[in-house]
């Protein structure tokens, strides 16, 4: 689902690698591109104006880390800044009031609430709570036949008593609730346009009546532009207290979480992900904020890099790199520091546009006979390579366990490396990966 | 009341929110700049349109005001009536010549579309316009997987006094599909209404099941579905496109409805449908009662969707 966008967003970041400082001009570029990928991905227009405008005056005069490409620090400020608009952290339902508490579900038709209210009864449930599913939607031909299906089917007791003013059905249900011992009622209302308003007055009086200390909104996960409007209304009438987003199984971006949640402010509390009704999953900010951007987890890759490489060895290999003096002892350097880092699949799977990759087998074995054949090898040998020939080709292999072929084969492939550090080393003022592969 | 005037009272939010801001646009703006080129486009991403058409209305703006020789005093109206050639245009070639296929008999016609989009309530006005047309109408519920899904088209079928097919839940829908098809026939019946479940375009499984609704139609009658109509939610920004290109590899989509013009939402994203894919847009969703379903009219829109002076309607 990544694809569309992450094809994007590697042009981005292609275009951003070549720059090796943060300048006014190379951001508005950039930045030019993230707009494009923001507003393909549904973001509201205005949201994302504002948006391009903190993370410019947030790059603007920032240093550069000397692990991280300048593109890099450019991408985790908009990441960062993404999951700052999003939310901090995961956010739950506040059920502590007197029970049984009320939960009121609103949103426009074809959102997916009823379905929505069938996962948060079976969620609920999972954590011990006893809900109670109330049948308030009573315009929608079969909505109430579809709710006690939906009850049915997950063993959960659902009040519907039918064609009445839902206003009463959902005191009701509340009575009821209380009588069966229920501590949590879910009310499902009838779907309706922001601009209905005496369905938005219907609303406002359940809300008037019970009083719900949550109101969950539920907005389709690929809705566009008009979504924060929408939104809006519902939240000027209802005061809602929490966002929903459905249908986040298809390949929509969700960009209406980041406009709903930036121009309501209300956390986003639950996202449905499938047909099946244990498809909801709590919201976490950072995952939708990758989402949204098409990226791997290129901030984590980044907080690795900086975790793992200690900056006084790639300074060193930088002075080395200039004078051209990359050793076998400086690959082995460099693979350890890798490994540091973590299982190479895992890493792999964080570097933008490698997901397609995934499915390579990145063979860690590969990487330990490397090490255990440069391991065999005299100090000598790995600072001039070229003392080895065949007998010595021989020694090192039967020490490493390996064949000679695959002594022959690093050898080679330690003067490709060379031959492409040195190349990058002519490039002048740049701080790129310490790595030079894989 | 004439189609346009009625497409006009019933996207008058759609005008306010649209039309508004592209007057504004103009009148701020007395002369053909830069800065009116950028807050055109403005307006057309909050419409949903989409970035890369948005460009492409731009540029064939550009072309036009080029290509007008003498551009009167008044530029504002000028390049109101040009952008909605522009857009009319962008959706004309998708306009086909000839309305819906149906005349064969029994005709066919599926009804495909995401979750929630409105399939079910558009079969219900489609089934009405056709049943005052004089045609007689029998629906079949191919959506097996919701819960109450046929029970929710039965009640249709009741509210309009129209025979539906339907076996329980859980049943394969293809079946359900040859069954109606097999009844239609022997019923004598003008025109059967499939109605599927919503899925989403990304799941392989249930768009395979699509597909064998088609070739299971096939075995009776070669044509069928004689039209395949895929319903789009207004409010559905730029995931749209993927959707019609996904409905209509797989399952043939022959035109396109959209469904709840009628809030603010201005469905800007179907002028990409129609740019990209060239599909008709047949009807257009304008409210929840059973006559709220209008024939598509490419012009009729874009003029609407601009802001149209009075004087021209």
């Amino acid at each position: 689902m990544f694809d569309q966008l992450t094809q994007g967003f590697e042009n981005f970041f292609r275009h951003l690698r070549g720059h090796g400082k943060l300048t006014e001009d190379n951001i508005r570029e950039s930045l030019r591109e993230v707009r494009r990928i923001l507003l393909e991905a549904d973001v509201n227009f205005k949201v994302v104006k504002q948006f391009i405008q903190n993370v410019q005056e947030k790059a603007l005069g920032q240093e550069v880390l000397r692990s991280i490409t300048p593109g890099q620090l450019v991408i985790k400020i908009i990441h960062d800044e993404l999951v700052a608009l999003l939310g901090e952290g995961v956010s739950r339902l506040d059920l502590s009031s007197l029970p049984p508490v009320p939960v009121m579900v609103v949103g426009l038709q074809g959102s997916g609430k009823t379905t929505f209210i069938a996962k948060l009864g079976l969620h609920l449930r999972r954590k011990g709570k006893f809900p109670l599913l109330v049948a308030g939607d009573v315009y929608r031909p079969a909505a109430i036949d579809q709710l006690q299906q939906l009850g049915r089917q997950l063993d959960l007791p659902v009040w519907a008593p039918g064609v009445q003013d839902p206003v009463d059905i959902c005191r009701d249900g509340m009575a009821e609730a209380r009588r069966t011992g229920r501590d949590v009622v879910l009310l499902d209302t009838a779907g309706r346009l922001h601009i209905d308003e005496p369905m938005m007055q219907e609303l406002a009086r359940i809300r008037e009546a019970l009083k719900p200390p949550e109101i969950l909104y539920v907005a389709d996960g690929m809705a566009g532009q008009d979504a924060v409007r929408a939104a809006q209304e519902f939240q000027q009438r209802l005061d809602f207290s929490g966002i929903v987003l459905t249908k986040l199984d298809g390949d929509a971006k969700g960009g209406a979480a980041l406009s709903i949640r930036a121009v309501t402010g209300k956390p986003i509390r639950f996202i449905g992900t499938g047909e099946k009704t244990d498809a909801l999953e709590e919201f976490h900010p950072d995952r939708m904020a990758n989402r949204i951007l098409g990226m791997g987890d290129i901030v984590s890759l980044v907080e690795k890099a900086q975790e793992a490489v200690d900056q006084d060895t790639a300074e060193k290999l930088a002075q080395k790199l200039a004078r051209q003096e990359f050793t076998l002892e400086d690959f082995l350097e460099q693979l350890r520091q890798l490994k540091k880092m973590g299982p190479l699949d895992q890493l792999i799977g964080m570097i933008p546009g490698m997901g397609k990759l995934k499915n390579l087998q990145v063979d860690e074995k590969d990487m330990k006979r490397t090490e255990a054949i440069i391991c065999s090898m005299t100090p000598e040998e790995r600072r001039k390579p070229n003392l080895i020939n065949g007998s010595r080709r021989k020694r090192i292999a039967m020490g490493s366990g390996t064949r000679v072929q695959d002594v022959n084969q690093l050898l080679n492939q330690f003067d490709q490396i060379k031959g492409m550090m040195r190349r990058m080393g002519k490039m002048k003022g740049r701080s790129g990966m310490p790595f030079p592969f894989p | 009341m004439s189609l346009f005037g009625k497409l006009k009272e019933k996207l008058v939010k759609t005008q306010q929110a649209f039309g508004d801001s592209i007057r504004r646009v103009l009148s701020s703006h007395p002369r053909i700049d830069e800065d009116l080129y950028a807050e055109l486009e403005e307006a057309l991403l909050t419409a949903d349109v989409g970035v890369q058409t948005a460009e492409d209305i731009l540029q064939a703006l550009r072309d036009k005001v080029r290509r007008a020789s003498a551009m009167s005093d008044d530029n504002a109206a000028n390049v109101r009536a040009l952008l909605g050639e522009v857009i009319a245009e962008m959706m004309a070639p998708a306009a086909r010549e000839n309305g819906l296929n149906l005349s064969a008999r029994p005709a066919v016609i599926l009804v495909v579309g995401v979750n929630g989009s409105g399939k079910t309530t558009t079969i219900a006005k489609l089934a009405r316009k056709f049943q005052q047309d004089g045609r007689r109408v029998l629906l079949a519920a191919g959506d097996t997987f919701r819960a109450a899904a046929s029970e929710q088209l039965s009640m249709w079928g009741d509210r309009l006094g129209l025979p539906v097919i339907s076996q329980g839940a859980g049943a394969d829908p293809a079946a359900v599909a040859f069954d109606a098809l097999q009844a239609a026939k022997a019923r004598g019946v003008d025109l059967l209404i499939i109605d599927t479940a919503g899925r989403l375009h990304n799941k392989a499984n249930l768009m395979q099941e699509l597909s064998k609704i088609g070739r299971v139609l096939k075995k009776l009658d070669a044509d069928a579905p004689h039209e395949v109509l895929l319903v789009l939610d207004a409010n559905t920004g730029q995931n749209m496109v993927q959707q019609a290109r996904v409905f209509q590899d797989i399952s043939g989509v022959t035109g396109l409805v959209v469904a709840k013009l009628d809030g603010t939402a201005k469905g800007g994203a179907v002028i990409s449908v129609c740019h990209e894919l060239n599909l008709p847009v047949r009807f257009i969703g304008l409210g929840e009662k059973m006559d709220d379903l209008d024939e598509f009219d490419p012009e009729a829109f874009a003029r609407v969707l601009l802001g149209e002076p009075e004087a021209r309607a």
